[in-house]
């Protein structure tokens, strides 16, 4: 978890043990994928798949292509769209959840029925609801933070120990300033989790509603799940090799940031 | 109260009265009364122990003088002004009485430094500089110099207690309410609390509500112990402890100690064995 643990680690026996795996686990992809031409044996599965090497030459064509550059893009612009969207109502919903009752018992039935619905059961809907096709991609990924950001926040506000309010209270706080220097930072380490939870949900999303609604009428490149989906139509499996390890990377990036972010914002957490 | 020194150190201001205090809980529902016609009279800046078995009442009463929990029936009064009696059954929370909790309430966000600050920095009397440099001062004076810019999660257990009640102190409160501080530490660390509490009290003398099951910290710590009975909880009996003020630890192994421990632990059983028969729950 830890960055800095990792890099002090670096040249301990576990990172090499973790290299050598990575090493053979490629070896054996590099052997299965050419089972055909080496053995004369196709191996199940793997012998199916595209052979590293070819997926790297596949790759170095396409670092210097634009639109694959600007598929990145869409998708970092949605994932981020989504998410700061799902923050911006998700944080204050939570909170407002948390501390007053009549709302809670208002809008948290309403919330709960909602909640267990998947973002992508809401693709159909959201194309026929909102005018334009890059605005209901983002309308589901918002959905795919947005109830997990809400929770963690109401969980994390919700289960503030009372007696922070009560110190507080008895060295003269006022009820804003309970909210604002109580609540608000007692709940961060939660909205941090949650975020960073959100994020990972984020992107599993955002793939599958470009892949469902296509590269789109934008003309504008239709994200890595798109990216993806044309390359599995145009038979080229190299090219969903690339696709499917590039989220993997835009996901470590964002979640990645997120964690810097979050430990920004949450210093006291450092060194437990 | 013979055992306190009438001398101009003691301060005038934090007497406590507690006058016929009753405190039932659910009174439509399974009428359970946490505190029976209880009358504690505690003067200004007097260590006051409150001991009785788990679950008592003990926490019922100080949360009532904190104003965290209002009163059934009852009058308590700080210095004759009333904080809670009839037509105001829930005493305002104010930085005249600052608790000092079981689990400790340090806001784990601060550092200690801005933990320490937090009080008068509400109040806002003082400007910003100001309170730091009172801040700083307080923490050198008790001992916590290095530890201003280090998160509580950082430093331990028993340094934490410090900071707290340094923090409880910077409010200047009148009276001091401590619910089981010490409980969860180690016998050790224990003892050092308690003579650095007694070095911090002899700066700044302020009354203290202090709720213990520890026989002797309550011993060692105390102008007197009211013992109180199993729930509901009122007092028992209470024990003067003559040994004189400023003490340290050598007072534990003297033959006076002993006497007091002794007098008080046969009572304390009685009520712990009524407790235990009762069934009474930890809590």
């Amino acid at each position: 978890m830890n960055i800095n643990k990792f890099k002090s680690n670096f040249s301990t026996r576990a990172t090499f043990r973790g290299l050598i795996a990575i090493v053979i686990f490629v070896a054996i992809w590099e052997f299965g994928a050419r089972s055909q031409d080496l053995i004369g044996y196709r191996m199940p599965f793997i012998g199916l798949i595209p052979p590293p090497t070819a997926v790297l030459e596949t790759w170095a064509d396409l670092v210097v292509d634009v639109s694959y550059w600007q598929s990145w893009y869409m998708s970092f612009l949605r994932v981020f769209t989504g998410f700061i969207m799902a923050m911006i109502v998700g944080i204050p919903l939570g909170l407002y959840m948390a501390i007053n009752r009549t709302f809670y018992g208002i809008a948290f039935p309403s919330f709960e029925i909602l909640r267990p619905i998947p973002p992508l059961a809401w693709v159909p809907a959201s194309i026929i609801f909102w005018p334009t096709q890059e605005m209901s991609i983002a309308f589901v990924t918002f959905l795919g933070a947005f109830y997990t950001i809400v929770i963690n926040v109401l969980g994390g506000a919700k289960s503030i120990n009372r007696q922070y309010v009560q110190a507080a209270q008895s060295m003269g706080a006022s009820q804003a300033d309970i909210f604002r220097r109580i609540v608000l930072p007692a709940t961060l380490p939660s909205i941090v989790v949650g975020s960073a939870v959100g994020m990972g949900i984020t992107w599993e999303v955002v793939v599958a509603a470009e892949m469902i609604s296509g590269g789109g009428s934008g003309g504008a490149g239709g994200g890595l799940g798109f990216f993806i989906w044309s390359s599995y139509v145009g038979g080229s499996y190299e090219q969903i090799i690339v696709g499917m390890i590039s989220i993997g990377i835009a996901g470590f990036i964002s979640s990645e940031l997120l964690r810097k972010l979050g430990g920004r914002f949450t210093p006291w957490l450092k060194t437990r | 109260m013979s055992t306190l020194e009438k001398n101009d150190s003691m301060p005038t201001k934090g007497a406590i009265r507690i006058e016929d205090v009753v405190k039932v809980y659910d009174p439509e529902g399974a009428a359970v009364m946490a505190v029976d016609h209880c009358s504690i009279d505690i003067p200004a800046g007097e260590i006051c122990m409150i001991v009785g078995p788990s679950g008592c009442g003990k926490t019922t009463l100080l949360n009532t003088i904190a104003g965290f929990h209002g009163l059934t029936s009852g009058h308590i009064y700080l210095d004759d002004e009333i904080l809670c009696g009839p037509g105001k059954e829930k005493a305002e929370p104010g930085s005249d009485r600052i608790v000092v909790f079981q689990n400790g309430a340090l806001f784990p966000w601060k550092t200690n430094l801005e933990n320490i600050a937090f009080g008068p920095m509400m109040e806002g009397k003082l400007s910003k500089a100001e309170i730091y440099e009172k801040a700083r001062k307080m923490m050198v004076d008790a001992g916590l110099e290095g530890t201003e810019d280090a998160y509580p999660g950082e430093v331990s257990s028993g340094l934490r207690r410090r900071v707290e009640i340094v923090r409880a102190l910077m409010n200047e409160p009148k009276v001091l309410l401590f619910d089981e501080p010490y409980r969860a530490l180690d016998s050790l660390t224990k003892s050092v609390m308690h003579e650095a509490l007694l070095e911090i009290y002899y700066k700044n003398k302020v009354t203290i509500f202090f709720i213990t099951h520890d026989l002797e910290e309550a011993v060692f710590l105390g102008h007197r112990l009211i013992i109180m009975s199993s729930r509901p909880c009122k007092p028992k009996k209470i024990v003067e402890v003559d040994i004189p003020h400023p003490r340290d630890y050598s007072v534990l192994t003297s033959p006076r100690f002993r006497e007091i421990m002794n007098e008080a632990k046969s009572v304390v059983n009685e009520e712990a064995r009524k407790a235990f028969e009762a069934g009474e729950k930890e809590g």
